[in-house]
Parts: structure tokens; C-alpha cells; sequence
């Protein structure tokens, strides 16, 4: 990728450090667009290493970030008129939360690269202002312990740094919360829709055979038939769990997500079994097997949203999952045998 | 009644007010403002909106604070199950590729 973002050199103790722009290009907003929707993923990547802004000194803040593009955008894009100093940590490539939740963004990464960049020579202060969502994967007592350097957990969201800075780097209540709002949920609708696709052109594909043979001889008008209306079931099911539960979620009632995914697949069946019921007749038993295979559908891409949320815990999933799993494999498994034994009949 | 709220009185999330100091970190580092500052202690306010992401107890040099830290998420088991490792949050997990509204 081509370090756009670079815009000079500057001089330090120990040695030259990139300068950066705060501004962002057109391709910075491309890559973006790229990662949003999974294009490319690969290499959305930069340098961990040291990086001014606005020509600092050695009094400037030390602000510590990923190398994560998207993070790195999001961050310096709000420094327009500060002097700081990033340090960038080799998080493989992950934003922040996540990669503190692995612990790449961490305590032991901290500090090899203050050894490395020599940050030291470069700042007369001891102080680190870490992203409050890394905390996670740092001890701050421990990054003090071994290189000097006190950490200051700084705001959730990068937008709030600069009124963090004024306020003497104390972070309000509201600034250490982290939300979860209608934006965030439709910004990650792409990458859950494109996610779930595959299992569902693989399920396309068995619904199209079985159209065709049966019943009696094969026909490429019967496979058109009956993959069109495995397309229209499948996808509902899939858009129920990937799109309606993103953009409604907290307003469907019962906290499991799988639970959640249910209720909205189990409505849009029921407006598709109303808006098709003019169009072709159907048997009882395809009618539950394809509610059967719609629901289920719905609850598990529903469920994988709780990744994806900023408010799950891993004992809440796991609870959740004991349940629902086998509910959602057995209501597939049986829709699936349903719909094929009334195709025969 | 609306908003974002998850499953009730599921979270491992220990605390032991005779080993804090009141150093405050606790509250400084959780997400969901699950402690709050009482006098000199911290305490519990909202257990059930702990996501166990860790950040108290890791950051809590005086050990009053354990939880089981992991994701929350489904797509991680399943992962770490059919392979039989610790669930996580790689690859199979397409948020950490995008997410950023908190990064
Ligand atoms: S971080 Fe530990 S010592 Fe500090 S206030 Fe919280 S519980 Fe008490
Ligand atoms: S584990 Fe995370 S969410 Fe739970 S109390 Fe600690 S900091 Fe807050």
C-alpha cells in the first residue's frame, strides 16, 4: 500500500520519523469503502513505528494507536491542529478492541517499541496516552514497571481526543462509554451480509437440484422454479438475521441474540408466506419446512452478530449458545428433510 | 425497556473490596461503567453490563479484581470448538476487520 499518509521527515534524537498528514485523500476513504465490504482485506496495514504530527517537540503528547489503517485514519484525522507523536503497534493489522482482546495490543508490545523507537530520547515526559479500548490488553502498572512510562487511558472514540487534551487528559464519564448506535450497527451490515452469503448460495445449490429431479424427470424449468423460491426463503432468512436484527436490535424484545434472529425470521416468514400465497400454492408441509428453515437461518446469522456488538460477554454467549445451537442445527436439519419429503410427494 | 441489555447474572466478574486501595483505575478503563467510586473503594454498580473484556482486573495492580476475560462472540466458539482451542476472535470473526466506531 502506498504510505499516502506521509508527507515529510523530521528530525528527532533518535533519528528521522515520518510526518504525517491529518488529512485524509480520496484513496483513504477508498480503503475504507474496500475494508467496509471486505474487498481486499489483506494489508490494511502500516509500519508500527513512530510517526509526527504537526512537527512535535519533545513535550508533544505521545498517543498510541494500531496499525490498523482504518484505527490510524479515524485517529489522525482529528489531530488537525495538535502536535503529538504516534506510536504505532504491530497488531498484525487489527483495530484496537480486538487486538487487545488478543493481547497483541499490549502490555509486552508497549514495550518493545519504546525500546525500539528510542522514544525515550525523543520526549522529555514519561506519559503514554493509550486508547481506553486497549485496555484490555494492557497493565498499565506493568508498562510503568519496565520502561518508566506511565500509561493515561485516553477516550473511546478518537473524535473526543481533543477535548481530552484540553481538559488535561481526563476523560469524562461519557467519553469512557462505549456505544453502540444506529451508525455502528449499519456500517457492519456489509461485512455480516457477505459473511453468511456462501452457506447460503451452498444451501441455493442443494434447493436447485432437488427442484429439478423431483418430482419424476429432470427440467431446467423446474430447477429455475425452485431455486428462485429457495432464493427468495433463504435470503429473507438471511437478511432478517444480518440486516433487520443490526438496525432493530434494541428494540426486539428478549436480550439472546438468537432468540432475537428468531422472532425476526419467523415475521418476515410470515409476510412472505402472505405476499406469495396469491402467487403459487404450496403444501402444508413445505410451508414447515421452509418456516422451519427460515427461522433457523434468521437465529444463527442473528447470533454471530454478538461479535460484531459492542455488549456481549463470552459467559452470556456461551449460555445463550448451549441452547440455541442445537435448536438452530435440528430446526434446518428437519425443514430441510420437510421440504424435501413434500417436493417427492 | 429499549436499548442494549444482555443476558442477567452471567458474567464471572470478582471483586474484593478488602484488596482495593481506591486507585480508581477499575473505573477509568471499563466500558460499560460497571464500578463506580464509593468513598475510598470502588464498588459494583452494574454487574450485569460487564462484557468480561478484562480491563479491570488486568489493570488493577492490586489484584481485588478477577474475571474470565474472552469475546462475546458466537462465530469465535464455534471456531475455537471445531478446532479445539480457546475460543477467539480470528478470521472467523469479520468484526475485527472493520470495526472501528471504537478503535
Ligand atoms: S483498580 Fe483495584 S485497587 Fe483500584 S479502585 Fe479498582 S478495585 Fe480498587
Ligand atoms: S471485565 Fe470489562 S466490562 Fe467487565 S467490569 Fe471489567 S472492565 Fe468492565
Amino acid at each position: 500500500m502506498a504510505e499516502t499518509y506521509i508527507v515529510n521527515t523530521q528530525e528527532t534524537p533518535a533519528g528521522i520519523v515520518p510526518q504525517i498528514t491529518t488529512d485524509l485523500r480520496m484513496s483513504d476513504y477508498e480503503g475504507t469503502f474496500k475494508a467496509r465490504f471486505n474487498i481486499s482485506r489483506m494489508d490494511y496495514k502500516l509500519a508500527p513505528r513512530l510517526y509526527a504530527v504537526n512537527q512535535p517537540d519533545a513535550n508533544s503528547v505521545v498517543l498510541v494507536s494500531a496499525n490498523y489503517k482504518m484505527s490510524f485514519d479515524y485517529l489522525r484525522k482529528e489531530l488537525k491542529k495538535i502536535k503529538a507523536w504516534i506510536l504505532v503497534l504491530d497488531t498484525k493489522g487489527i483495530n484496537v478492541w480486538c487486538a487487545a482482546g488478543k493481547g497483541t495490543f499490549g502490555t509486552q508490545e508497549i514495550i518493545r517499541r519504546i525500546q525500539e523507537t528510542r522514544l525515550a530520547q525523543i520526549v522529555k515526559h514519561r506519559r503514554l496516552i493509550v486508547p481506553q479500548l486497549g485496555a484490555p490488553g494492557v497493565a498499565a502498572h506493568e508498562v510503568k514497571k519496565a520502561s518508566g512510562f506511565s500509561v493515561t487511558y485516553g477516550p473511546v472514540r478518537a473524535q473526543d481526543l481533543p477535548a481530552f487534551l484540553r481538559a488535561g487528559m481526563k476523560t469524562t464519564e461519557a467519553m469512557r462509554r462505549v456505544q453502540f448506535t444506529l451508525f455502528d450497527r449499519m456500517v457492519l451490515i456489509p461485512v455480516e451480509v457477505i459473511g453468511h452469503l456462501k452457506y447460503v448460495l451452498w444451501g441455493l445449490v442443494y434447493f436447485a437440484l432437488v427442484s429439478g429431479f423431483a418430482p419424476g424427470v429432470f427440467s431446467w424449468e423446474k430447477v429455475l422454479f425452485g431455486s428462485s423460491i429457495a432464493a427468495v426463503f433463504l435470503f429473507s432468512g438471511l437478511i432478517a438475521g444480518t440486516v433487520l436484527l443490526p438496525v432493530l436490535l434494541p428494540f426486539i424484545p428478549g436480550p439472546a441474540f438468537a432468540w432475537k434472529g428468531a422472532l425476526l425470521g419467523l415475521g418476515v416468514f410470515a409476510l412472505l408466506q402472505w405476499l406469495l400465497a396469491g402467487i403459487f400454492t404450496s403444501t402444508m408441509l413445505s410451508i414447515l419446512g421452509w418456516a422451519l428453515i427460515v427461522v433457523s437461518l434468521a437465529s444463527f446469522s442473528g447470533m454471530n452478530f454478538t461479535g460484531t456488538s459492542t455488549y456481549t460477554s463470552l459467559s452470556g454467549v456461551l449460555k445463550e449458545m448451549k441452547i440455541a445451537l442445537p435448536l438452530q442445527i435440528g430446526g434446518f436439519s428437519l425443514g430441510v428433510i420437510l421440504w424435501t419429503i413434500s417436493s417427492f410427494i | 425497556m429499549f436499548g442494549h441489555h444482555y443476558l442477567k447474572n452471567t458474567t464471572t466478574l470478582q471483586y474484593d473490596p478488602k484488596k482495593c486501595t481506591g486507585c480508581m483505575m477499575c473505573t477509568l478503563v471499563c466500558p460499560h461503567a460497571v464500578f463506580r467510586m464509593e468513598g475510598k473503594k470502588a464498588m459494583i454498580q452494574a454487574k450485569d453490563a460487564c462484557i468480561e473484556c478484562g480491563a479491570c482486573a488486568l489493570n488493577c495492580a492490586y489484584g481485588a479484581i478477577t474475571v474470565r476475560s474472552g469475546v462475546g462472540c458466537s462465530a469465535g466458539i464455534i471456531k475455537g470448538y471445531l478446532s479445539g482451542q480457546e475460543p477467539t476472535c480470528d478470521c472467523a470473526c469479520p468484526a475485527e476487520k472493520k470495526k472501528s466506531s471504537c478503535c
